[in-house]
Formats: C-alpha cells, sequence, structure tokens
C-alpha cells in the first residue's frame, strides 16, 4: 500500500491564476459572497455545533429539574419548551445541518472533484440555516419558545388549545430545516452521481458518498411531506383552513401520518451517513478494506427503502386496526436485518486486519456497542404489545438516545478525531481524546441505562415532575449525574480541539495512511481542491494506485483543459453516472452576494408570516424576488467558459455543459419534479384520507364546465412543452422558441384564472370544512405549479428575444419545458381526483 | 417478583432466569405503583412476560456482539494481512449468517410470539358486561360509567372502580386534545383521540389501588394529570356502585346548606355538576360524591380538608395553569363550602 504521488504543477504563474480564481473574495462584503464549499463548510459545522451545544445546555437543565421528585427548578412551561427546543434543536438544527456540512466539506474532496454543483445554494442553506435558527431561538427572547413539543400532534398544537405564538415559531422556523435540507439533498445527489473523479464507477465511490447519496434521496420523499404537513398546520393555525379540526371534518391523525412519515426516515436520514463515516474509520484503523463493500452498500439501500414502511409503529397506540399494525411490526424487524449486516461487515473487517488505536477507532467501537443496544431496544418497541407499555415513557428516550447520541452522535464524533487534522491541518491530542472517549462512553451510560428503568416503572415522557411514590427518585438523580458527566465529555473535546490549533502537531496530507482521495491533497486543503483532477482506477486510490494522474493519452487529453485551468473562471468536470467516463466540462459560479441576500428575503418572509404582517412579507417577497433576479442574471464568466471550451462535443475534446440533459441545471429541475411529484401524492393521499372520515364527502360532485376546458388548457401546456423540448435542441431555431414560450405562459395564465374562477364558483369555505381544504390544498398546489411555469417560461422568452444564440436560453428553455410537462401530468391528477372520482362512488 | 399470575411457558422461564444477571435482577427488585413489571391484570402479565423475553433476547444478542466485537480487536492470532479474496469470501460468509440468518430466523420466531401476545392481550377471555366510558379534558379525566339503562348511567372523574377479576370494556373519547389511557399494571396505553372513540380494557386480579396517568403529551399540566383505578370484591363494588348513583345528599346542617348556597352562586356551579342540586357544569369534574374519592386535580393532591381548602384559594400555585380559577371566598364561605362538599360522600 503506497501513498500515491501528487503530480505538481509544471506551470508555476499560470498554476498561481488559478489558485486566484479560486480563492475567497476578500474586503468586507467578501465574508457574505463566498461560496465555496469549504470556507462555507467551516461555517456550516462551526454553527451547527453551536446549537448542538446550546440544545445540550437545554438539556442540562431539564436534567436539573428532574433530579428530583417534585422539584421547582423551573416551571412547568418552561419545561415545556425545553424539551420542545431541545428535541428540535437536535433533530433540525444539530444533526442534520451538521451531516450535510460535513458532506458540504469533504464531498468534493472524496469524489475528486472541485465544489459542490451549485456553491450558491451551499451558501443559501448556510445562511437561511444560521438567520432560520436564530429565528427559533429569539423566541426565548419572547418567552415564547416552542412547546407543543418536537412532533408536535395537533389539536394541542392548533390555535385553539397553543393560542400563542409558540408553535408559530417552530411552525415557521422549521421551514428553515426544510428549505436548508432540501437544497442539501439536491446538491449532494448531483455531486455524487455527476461530479466525480475520472474512473470513479459507482462501484468505486467511498462508502461516505453512497450513504450521502442514499440519504439525500430519502430526504427528497420524507422532507416534502413534512413541508406539506408544516403548511397545513400553520394554515389550520391562522384559521384558514380545517385540515386536522375534528369538529370540520379535519383528522388529528393525518397529521401524525404526515410527520412520521417523514420523522421515521428522518431517524434513518442521521444514521446512514454515520454508517458511511464509520466505514471510513474502520477501513483506516483495521488498515484494509471494509468486507464485504457490496453487502454493505445494499444493506444501505434496504435500510433506506423499509424506512419509509415505519412509520405507524409511532403509532401504536392509536388504535388503528390489528392487520396493519401487524404488517408495522413486522417491517420494524425487518430494518433490523440490513443493520445486522454493516455491524458485522465491521467486525468482520476489525477481526480480519490489523486494528490501530486512536481515538477514532475508540468512538466507532463505542458506537457499535452502544447503538447495537438502541437498536435491539429499537425491536422490543417495534413489538407492538410492548410498545403499548413503553410508549411514550422514558424507555422509549433512553431508546432513542442510544440510537441518536450512539449510532450519531459518537460515530460524529469518530468523523471529526479522523477529519478534523484534515479540516485544522494538526492533529488532535491522543490522550485528550482517550479521556474525551471514555467521559463520554461512560457517563452517557449512566445518564440514559436508568431510563430504561424509570420508564419501565411508568415514568412518561415530558413530564416536568414526577410524584415521589413513583419510585424513580433515585435514578433520575442518577440520570442527571450522568448527563453532567456527559456535557463534561463534550467540553474536554472543545479544549482538545482548542488546544490542537495552537500546539497541534501538523498534520501532514494523510496522517493516518488512509485510502481515499481526500487523503490526497494537503491540509488544509486549498479552496480549488485538485489543481488537476485526479484519476481513478480502485475503490482505494491511496492504497492501490501508484499515480493519482491519467495512464491513457485521451484522457490525458481530455482532462488537460483543467490542469491548474480554467484561470478565467472556476471549472470542474462532470462524468457519466454509471461508470464515471469524462462527459463535460461545468462552469462553477463565482462568488455572490445573492445567496446572502434571498436568505434575508426569507426571514424577513418568515416573520411576516410570524406577525401576520402583510406589509412585512410584502417585503420579504421583494427582497426575495430582487436577489432570484440577481442570481439568474447571466454571470460574465459563465460567458467567458462558453467562449473558451464551446458547448460542442468532438473528440478528443470536452464540451462545456450548459444547456439540456448534459447540464447540472437540467438534473436539479428533474430533483425539482420529484419533489413536486412527492407533494402532489401527500395533497392527494390527505385528500382521500379525509374523505375517508365520518363526514363523507364531496357534498355535491363539483361541476366539471369549467375544469373540463382547463384540462384543454393544461393538455395545451403540454403541447408547448413539447414543442419547445423540441426547439431547444437547437441553436438556430428562435422563432420556435419565442412562439411555445410566449404561447406557454398565455396558456398557463389563462389555465390559473379559469381553474380559480371555477373554484370561486363551488363557494366552499376552507376554513370550516376539511373537504373544502383538501380541495383547496389540491388546487393551491397546482396553481403554484402553473405560476412556477409562467415564471420559468417568462425567462425562457426573454432569453429567446434578448440573446437567441445564446446556449444559455436554450437550458432554460429546456428546464422550463420540464416543468411544463409535469404540470399538465399533475393536473390530471388533480383532475381526476377532484372531479371524476366523486362520480365514480 | 410480585406478579400474581403468569401466563404460558414463557413466565416460567423469565421467572427462573430473572433474578440471574445482574441488570435484571436490578429490574426485579423494582416494584411500584406504576410499574410495568408488576401486573395485577392479565392483559398486563402478558405483556410483562413479553417484556422478560425481549429482555434476556436483548442482553444475550448484545453479549454476543460486544464479544465478537471485544474478541475481533483483541485475539492474539491474526488473520493472514494483507487479507485474501479466499478469506474474505469466508467473512462474507460469516457476515450473512450473523446479519441474515441468525436475526432473520430469531426474529421471525419473536413476531409470530408477538401475534400471539397481541391476541391474548388485546381483547378479554369472556365479554365485559360493564363499560366505562373515559374522557380526556385538560388536564383530568372524566369517567361515565355506561348501561342501557339510563338511570344506571352516571359520572364521576378521576377514579374508577372496578369489579376484581372480570373485564371492564373502556371506551376512550377526548373532549379537546389528544391523551393517553395507561394503567401499566392492568393493561397497555391507548390514545383518546378527539374525533375518534377508541377502546380497551382492563382486568385486575386482586383488590387494590393501580395508578394510572395520561401518557400522551397533552400540554402544560401533562405532568399531573393521573387516575386511580380501584378494584373491589364485587360486593363492594355494587355497594359503591349503589351509592354513586344516587344524587347528592341534602345539606343537614346549616353551615353546609350555606356552603351548598356558596357553590351554587360563587361560580363554581358554571363548571361543575353536583346532581340533585342546579350545578350542572360541564367544564369541570362532576363533584355529586367528591368527598368519596381520593384524591384531587386528578391526582395531584391527597383528597383532604387542608389540601381541598387550598385548592380551592389557590388552585393555580398548586397546579399552575390549570383551567380552575381562584375563587375569591371569605373564611366563613370557605369553611362552608369545604363543610359541605365534605358531605358528598
Amino acid at each position: 500500500m503506497s501513498t500515491a504521488p501528487v503530480i505538481r504543477p509544471r506551470d508555476e504563474e499560470k498554476a498561481e491564476r488559478f489558485r486566484k480564481v479560486w480563492d475567497s473574495p476578500r474586503g468586507i462584503d467578501g465574508i457574505i459572497r463566498e461560496i465555496n464549499n469549504i470556507p462555507v463548510a467551516h461555517r456550516y459545522m462551526a454553527s451547527a455545533f453551536s446549537f448542538f451545544l446550546a440544545a445540550g445546555l437545554l438539556a442540562l437543565v431539564m436534567r436539573t429539574q428532574l433530579a428530583r421528585p417534585g422539584s421547582a427548578v423551573v416551571d412547568p412551561e418552561t419545561y415545556n419548551q425545553l424539551f420542545t427546543m431541545h428535541g428540535t434543536t437536535m433533530m433540525f438544527l444539530f444533526v442534520i445541518p451538521f451531516t450535510e456540512a460535513v458532506a458540504t466539506y469533504m464531498l468534493p474532496l472524496m469524489l475528486g472533484t472541485r465544489d459542490l454543483p451549485f456553491p450558491r445554494l451551499t451558501a443559501l442553506s448556510l445562511w437561511t440555516f444560521i438567520f432560520g435558527g436564530l429565528f427559533i431561538f429569539s423566541s426565548f427572547l419572547f418567552g415564547a419558545a416552542p412547546n407543543g413539543g418536537w412532533f408536535a400532534y395537533v389539536p394541542l398544537t392548533n390555535i385553539e388549545y397553543s393560542p400563542g405564538i409558540n408553535m408559530d415559531f417552530w411552525d415557521i422556523g422549521l421551514s428553515v430545516a426544510e428549505i436548508a435540507a432540501m437544497g442539501a439533498a439536491a446538491e449532494i445527489m448531483i455531486s455524487v452521481l455527476r461530479m466525480r473523479a475520472p474512473g470513479m464507477a459507482l462501484h468505486r465511490i467511498p462508502m461516505f458518498a453512497w450513504a450521502m447519496l442514499i440519504v439525500a434521496v430519502m430526504i427528497v420523499f420524507a422532507f416534502t411531506p413534512l413541508i406539506v404537513g408544516t403548511l397545513m398546520l400553520e394554515l389550520d393555525r391562522k384559521g384558514l383552513t380545517a385540515f386536522f379540526k375534528p369538529e370540520a371534518g379535519g383528522e388529528p391523525l393525518l397529521w401524525q401520518h404526515l410527520f412520521w412519515v417523514f420523522g421515521h426516515p428522518e431517524v434513518y436520514i442521521m444514521f446512514i451517513p454515520a454508517v458511511g463515516i464509520v466505514t471510513h474509520v474502520v477501513q483506516a484503523f483495521a488498515r484494509r478494506p471494509i468486507v464485504s463493500y457490496t453487502l454493505v452498500v445494499l444493506a444501505l439501500l434496504a435500510t433506506g427503502f423499509i424506512s419509509f414502511g415505519l412509520w405507524v409503529h409511532h403509532m401504536f397506540t392509536t388504535g388503528l386496526s390489528p392487520v396493519a399494525m401487524g404488517l408495522f411490526v413486522a417491517a420494524s424487524f425487518l430494518i433490523a436485518i440490513p443493520n445486522g449486516i454493516q455491524v458485522f461487515s465491521w467486525i468482520a473487517t476489525l477481526w480480519t486486519g490489523r486494528p490501530v488505536w486512536r481515538t477514532p477507532l475508540l468512538f466507532v467501537v463505542g458506537f457499535i456497542i452502544i447503538f447495537v443496544a438502541g437498536g435491539l431496544t429499537g425491536v422490543m418497541v417495534g413489538a407492538m404489545p410492548f410498545d403499548a407499555q413503553v410508549h411514550d415513557t422514558y424507555f422509549v428516550v433512553a431508546h432513542f438516545h442510544y440510537v441518536l447520541i450512539g449510532g450519531v452522535v459518537f460515530p460524529l464524533f469518530a468523523g471529526l478525531y479522523y477529519w478534523l487534522p484534515k479540516i485544522t491541518g494538526r492533529l488532535l491530542d491522543e490522550r485528550l481524546g482517550k479521556w474525551n472517549f471514555w467521559l463520554m462512553f461512560i457517563s452517557f451510560n449512566v445518564a440514559f441505562f436508568p431510563m430504561h428503568v424509570s420508564g419501565l416503572l411508568g415514568m412518561p415522557r415530558r413530564v416536568y415532575t414526577y410524584p415521589e411514590e413513583l419510585g424513580v427518585g433515585s435514578l433520575n438523580m442518577v440520570s442527571t449525574i450522568g448527563a453532567y458527566g456527559f456535557a463534561l465529555g463534550v467540553a474536554l473535546f472543545l479544549v482538545n480541539v482548542v488546544v490542537s490549533f495552537w500546539r497541534g502537531r501538523p498534520a501532514g496530507a494523510n496522517p493516518w495512511d488512509a485510502d481515499t482521495l481526500e487523503w490526497s491533497e494537503t491540509s488544509p486543503p486549498p479552496n480549488a481542491q485538485f489543481e488537476r483532477i485526479p484519476v481513478v482506477r480502485s475503490r482505494h486510490p491511496m492504497w492501490e494506485q501508484d499515480s493519482l494522474g491519467p495512464v491513457d493519452a485521451r484522457t490525458r487529453k481530455l482532462l488537460e483543459p483543467l490542469d491548474t485551468a480554467p484561470t478565467g473562471w472556476r471549472g470542474a468536470l462532470v462524468v457519466s453516472v454509471l461508470d464515471g467516463r469524462p462527459l463535460a466540462l461545468v462552469h462553477v459560479p463565482s462568488p455572490t452576494i445573492w445567496p446572502f441576500v434571498m436568505s434575508i428575503g426569507f426571514v424577513v418572509l418568515l416573520a411576516g408570516a410570524l406577525l401576520d404582517s402583510l406589509i412585512t412579507l410584502g417585503v420579504g417577497a421583494a427582497i426575495t424576488a430582487v436577489s432570484t433576479v440577481g442570481w439568474f442574471w447571466p454571470a460574465k464568466t459563465e460567458r467567458l467558459a462558453i467562449e473558451e471550451i464551446g458547448t460542442a462535443a468532438e473528440a478528443d475534446r470536452l464540451p462545456l455543459a450548459v444547456a439540456g440533459p448534459l447540464a447540472n441545471g437540467a438534473w436539479g429541475t428533474a430533483v425539482l419534479i420529484v419533489v413536486l411529484l412527492t407533494a402532489l401524492v401527500t395533497f392527494i393521499t390527505s385528500y382521500f384520507y379525509l374523505g375517508n372520515g365520518p363526514f363523507g364527502w364531496p357534498p355535491t360532485a363539483p361541476d366539471l364546465r369549467l375544469p373540463a376546458i382547463a384540462t384543454v388548457l393544461a393538455a395545451a401546456v403540454a403541447g408547448a412543452g413539447f414543442g419547445l423540448l423540441r426547439a431547444a435542441r437547437r441553436v438556430e431555431r428562435k422563432g420556435a422558441r419565442r412562439l411555445w414560450t410566449a404561447a406557454a405562459m398565455l396558456l398557463s395564465a389563462t389555465f390559473t384564472a379559469l381553474s380559480m374562477v371555477a373554484y370561486l364558483g363551488m363557494s366552499v369555505s376552507p376554513s370550516s370544512s376539511a373537504y373544502a381544504s383538501a380541495l383547496v390544498g389540491l388546487l393551491g398546489f397546482q396553481w403554484s405549479v402553473m405560476v412556477m411555469v409562467f415564471v420559468m417560461m417568462g425567462v425562457g422568452a426573454a432569453w429567446a428575444w434578448a440573446a437567441p444564440r445564446d446556449p444559455r436560453g436554450h437550458g432554460v428553455a429546456f428546464n422550463a419545458a420540464l416543468v411544463a410537462l409535469f404540470s399538465a401530468a399533475s393536473w390530471a391528477a388533480v383532475f381526476v381526483t377532484l372531479y371524476v372520482t366523486p362520480r365514480l362512488w | 417478583m410480585s406478579w400474581r399470575r403468569v401466563n404460558g411457558g414463557w413466565g416460567k422461564v423469565a421467572r427462573l432466569r430473572a433474578p440471574v444477571p445482574a441488570p435484571l435482577a436490578l429490574l426485579a427488585a423494582c416494584d411500584g405503583p406504576q410499574s410495568v413489571l408488576a401486573p395485577a391484570g392479565p392483559a398486563a402479565g402478558r405483556l410483562t412476560d413479553l417484556s422478560w423475553v425481549l429482555f434476556i433476547m436483548g442482553a444475550l444478542v448484545l453479549a454476543l456482539v460486544a464479544a465478537l466485537l471485544l474478541y475481533a480487536l483483541f485475539r492474539r492470532q491474526r488473520s493472514p494481512f494483507p487479507p485474501t479474496p479466499e478469506g474474505d469470501r469466508r467473512s462474507t460468509r460469516w457476515i450473512v449468517i450473523g446479519g441474515v440468518v441468525f436475526p432473520g430466523v430469531v426474529l421471525s420466531v419473536l413476531f409470530l410470539h408477538v401475534l400471539q401476545v397481541e391476541r391474548a392481550a388485546g381483547r378479554p377471555a369472556d365479554d365485559p358486561d360493564l363499560t366505562i366510558e373515559v374522557i380526556g379534558n385538560q388536564w383530568w379525566w372524566g369517567v361515565r360509567y355506561l348501561s342501557r339503562e339510563a338511570h344506571r348511567v352516571f359520572e364521576t372523574a378521576n377514579e374508577i372502580h372496578i369489579p376484581v377479576g372480570r373485564p371492564v370494556r373502556v371506551r376512550l373519547v377526548s373532549r379537546d386534545v389528544i391523551h393517553s389511557f395507561w394503567v401499566p399494571r392492568l393493561q397497555g396505553k391507548r390514545d383518546l383521540i378527539p374525533g375518534r372513540v377508541n377502546e380497551t380494557w382492563i382486568q385486575a386480579d386482586a383488590p387494590g389501588v393501580y395508578r394510572g396517568q395520561c401518557a400522551e403529551y397533552c400540554g402544560l399540566q401533562h405532568a399531573n394529570m393521573a387516575l386511580l383505578v380501584i378494584a373491589q370484591p364485587p360486593a363492594e363494588f355494587e355497594a359503591w356502585y349503589a351509592q354513586q348513583l344516587r344524587p347528592a345528599a341534602p345539606p343537614a346542617d346549616s353551615t353546609a346548606r350555606r356552603g351548598q348556597a356558596v357553590f351554587l352562586e360563587s361560580g363554581c356551579a358554571l363548571c361543575h355538576a353536583i346532581r340533585g342540586t342546579r350545578a350542572g357544569g360541564e367544564l369541570g369534574p362532576d363533584l355529586t360524591h367528591l368527598a368519596s374519592r381520593r384524591t384531587l386535580a386528578a391526582g395531584a393532591l391527597p383528597n383532604t380538608r387542608g389540601h381541598l381548602a387550598g385548592w380551592i384559594a389557590d388552585p393555580q400555585t398548586l397546579k399552575p395553569g390549570n383551567l380552575m380559577p381562584a375563587v375569591p371566598l371569605d373564611a366563613a364561605d370557605l369553611q362552608a363550602l369545604l363543610r359541605y362538599l365534605e358531605t358528598l360522600r
């Protein structure tokens, strides 16, 4: 196993210009213009970790209150705010953003590319996350922190029983996590699928990249129902709809379904990246490749898939049909199998390797033991009759802290000890690291093991106090002591990090002699990361390749435009999904202020929604609109790239991917369409779920005439979409592009107006009828999609008139056409649901 | 171990082995008013037996995995290194055995057992002839004894009396938010969901007082929403039932009469009902036989004169945020009211 030599550039002057292109922007505004994945990831990690510390402090206050029966350290209202914010922060402001931050930093390095596909989206996610997190925490200043629990069950969280703005902070603030997570998902998916080193076929990508790819797909399918659900909740709270109000035919259980269809995959969205990290640590410190890479990848895929079939096990006590319950018990047991495969793979790898005792490995060993324990209690709570006893007790609290701290926090610490030397260039102290581990491991178990027993003794979760007669006083005291010990362990970690900044030994490029590409770069790596694109011929390039350079002449020729180049703009490579064949160069945006401005617009929008202030909402919308225009305004560097590289492929020359299926933009549009499709399915399912209730609906089948005309218009929108797809292929067909974009704008606008008139003609009242709410939910979705078509077509038309020869206009037209086709398909589904099915039975 | 009834063979296994491993012995020592491990009825007994099966299986698997892991890390004799494809194939075989075959077999058997337990605990052997409706409120339990004959229906609160040895059907409804009915020594929990009717059943095999508590977070005073199930020998139960059916006795002395007047005129009657008087409020617990109950404010306080006085004078300190307002009464009125309430046996 030799370390591959890194080839140094020859032309130093060119290399200098190349580095300069990638340098962080200077000046005061440089801070907010930064979009490169490395500096953005620094901030992302630091802010997410701060939220971890904040949520941990909240937990310490709770543990202090619970140390003795009947104590009054905090009042019940404060206590309820503490546990709501603890859970919400840990889930939405720590684990997911922190994992995304690590991925933002590591993925391009591990995959052998220079940035993520949409750096502006990275920056937008960061700023939105920071402002949104502060927005939620600002509720403490008003004494109005969310208090309805992190899963916010209705009717408790509806306006009738939570009249304050506490839950609005939660509901509206959560959109932050949603925006950031969705952005990261699109980014990660396309990054792993397309932006890899040449030769890195699917069977060679690092496990962490596999894990993040699967997680990204899961986020799309899981977060969309959450977005729909929180939107419904907020509309209900504003008194506009009645989705969850039983007195109007709404269903409190619909919220539980929507929440847990997100919430259970969420557990695995947090856990799967940990599997990736652990696999890398095991490989590096067992000094050998993981045994059975393929099985582990399949296990990850299976975990992701099965995790969508488990949500009802959070609802075992709601009294659903026993047959359905049996199925969900089976699914809950089934997921133990892929997890078993992973655990045994790590054990087999350590068994047949040469384990080296370093802190990262220590954390992995702690992780395996705690996680297996948590997994076993998971099987227990998956057994429905047992769950009937321990559901919503401290047994469950113990269980999910074993899974989340054991299964996520320990691997993240392993990852930090493993990767921080890469990030800071300094090694952490081993002795402090070992103390850190043992303190965290022991006090974790001291804190959380007794909670199993408290739960079995009858202590429900979310109680601000408990009577002495329950007999759980001493157990709680022990838990509290453990919690403080754990906090001390985390503090020790911080000490270690700070000390290493000053006194840590320089890490060098590959301190662990590890196997993946990130270890071929300097520590810390430069913004551009790879001056020359590495070529991969192995799953473990640093162990098995003599050189990271191309071996054949053709690849060398193809990659030449990327050797310490381009020097006038930021360029990277896209490869084919399956075999990692170089396909094209892509232009990566340069620093810009607009993501920051847009995030300000979002925060103003949030505040407007919170305060019911139309003026604030208007200001927020205006800022967002302006920043959208600024964002999509044609960039000079991209023009430069088009002129330098050209969009036509030649035998030994890669084109620049600007328009059509080759461009990352089209892939991003595809992800958007999957998101929209998931939202559509969520709305339709909710419609039928609500319709199943005792009210039965619709009262009368809605009139068909106008919707039928709207259907003809939607079909015409689809026609325009098809025409545009054909026209977008050819640069010279500007006439056709002008025609089809204009037609699609007209048609989508007419459709929306007509469909709105049809809705108003029904004179239903969504605020007092769940039927009308479900109806307007579906129609509102359709109208939003049509507005999106209108706007995208507008941009396409602008390009077709202003710069008909610019290939970027073709890209816009192509993407707009895809959304137009979706809009017609979506209307077909909405039409059948709303207007046809009532006539069938 | 204190549970009285053990169902089937698993219970025997559990009883034999439980005291042996240390953590299990710790659990076995745990006997509390709400302990899952101290069942007092057939349904809870089944669930406890299942719990022990799960705990023992879990402990064994955890021990096995930990042992394998530690052995993998510390074994002296290492495999050939660097690893050979032949060796990796062998390892993969072990991964499949350990990660697929072993859990597959164990979990399939467990699944069948779980279904069996679910069937047994899910419904009683005999059809119950007593049905009680439990009504969830923020933050107390309404309890209504149902009957086909309207004159045999009555309402009480926060305390359920049942005859020993007989299954009782419990209908669960909610008047505001979601609550969960949970008396761990008798039965697993079941939610009370507005707009729905859920059902469960309980049965106690020995006379006694079984504490229960709301198990779904329901707002500010979720922690103080307890109830008592009191299992009585049939004759005692019948006597209680007959007494509860009666309207409140008219006040016997002048202080009590004054107390009744205070009750009816100071706003108490807007929220509370006392059968046999004009008081017909439905927002708070029915107080017809308040004095016969053991606790006040859904288990927050013992039902003594002192606590009752404190509760009426200042309910917001004792259970902050509960929906009962402080009633400003002068000392004489308060004493009279207490006297009256004490007569509501």
